[in-house]
């Protein structure tokens, strides 16, 4: 396993935030030779994260979000970090279709399309401070 | 604009339009409630034809519509959606409760 690259982006808790980080992440895992399926994979799962800092860690105020992304010549990681609410019952969150905001239209799918879309998910969280997802996403050698 | 819809006396047609996110689902909700109050709307057909990118907030906004429809007899329809926007409304389960449609013709006339 040998890192090849790395970057890091901040940007406020818009939600016309959500197509540039998950654009940016996408050219990012773009450097490895990727399918055209794991970059939409990368895409989906950068946008389920990002979405739920904007609506549920900082639910309508504006904060920042950090992603850190690492490319490896066998695999991406992505941290998605937010110092918002945070979640009080992780496992609670990751049930699918589960949601604390089903008047806001939400389906309860984000954790679950993360999880199945990469190969790892993992979440901490420190109510009233932090929110760190990680997830990561194997490749064949390229 | 989200998308363009087409209002047919208690249906109308949402032509989807680009990345299919919480954003643009945000902007879409609003364009649909509004005509579907004014129109006393009672079937829904989405067209994902020129849907390039969907995420868990597109389904979102469908169930939000079924739940409103539901109660008042309506329902939903949805067409033209490409692999990956399939393999998110099979994740879902919400295929289980709207009709997957051939085309426009049997949306207005059958529906």
């Amino acid at each position: 396993m040998t890192l090849l690259n790395e970057m890091q982006l901040e940007f406020p808790s818009k939600s016309s935030n959500e197509a540039f980080a998950r654009v940016v992440v996408a050219a990012f895992a773009s450097q490895l030779d990727l399918t055209l399926d794991e970059l939409a994979d990368i895409k989906t799962a950068v946008s389920e994260a990002v979405t739920n800092c904007i609506i549920h860690a900082y639910e309508g105020t504006t904060g920042k979000i950090r992603i850190h992304s690492k490319l490896f010549d066998n695999k991406i990681e992505i941290v998605v970090q937010d110092w918002g609410v945070g979640i009080k019952d992780i496992e609670q969150a990751r049930q699918p279709l589960w949601t604390s905001k089903p008047e806001l239209d939400r389906s309860g799918m984000g954790f679950t399309i993360m999880e199945n879309f990469m190969d790892e998910l993992h979440v901490t969280s420190v109510p009233g401070e932090t929110t760190i997802v990680t997830m990561i996403k194997n490749f064949e050698k390229k | 604009m989200a998308g363009t819809l087409k209002i047919y006396k208690d249906k109308i047609i949402v032509n989807l339009k680009g990345e299919l996110d919480h954003h643009m689902a945000t902007i879409l909700k609003t364009q649909l409630k509004e005509a579907m109050d004014k129109h006393n709307i009672k079937k829904l057909l989405f067209n994902f034809k020129d849907v390039t990118f969907m995420d868990s907030s597109g389904i979102g906004m469908i169930l939000g519509r079924y739940k409103e429809l539901q109660p008042i007899g309506g329902k939903i329809g949805v067409m033209n959606m490409n692999n990956r926007v399939k393999k998110i409304f099979d994740m879902s389960g919400l295929l289980s409760v709207i009709t997957y449609i051939e085309n426009e013709q049997e949306f207005i006339e059958t529906f």
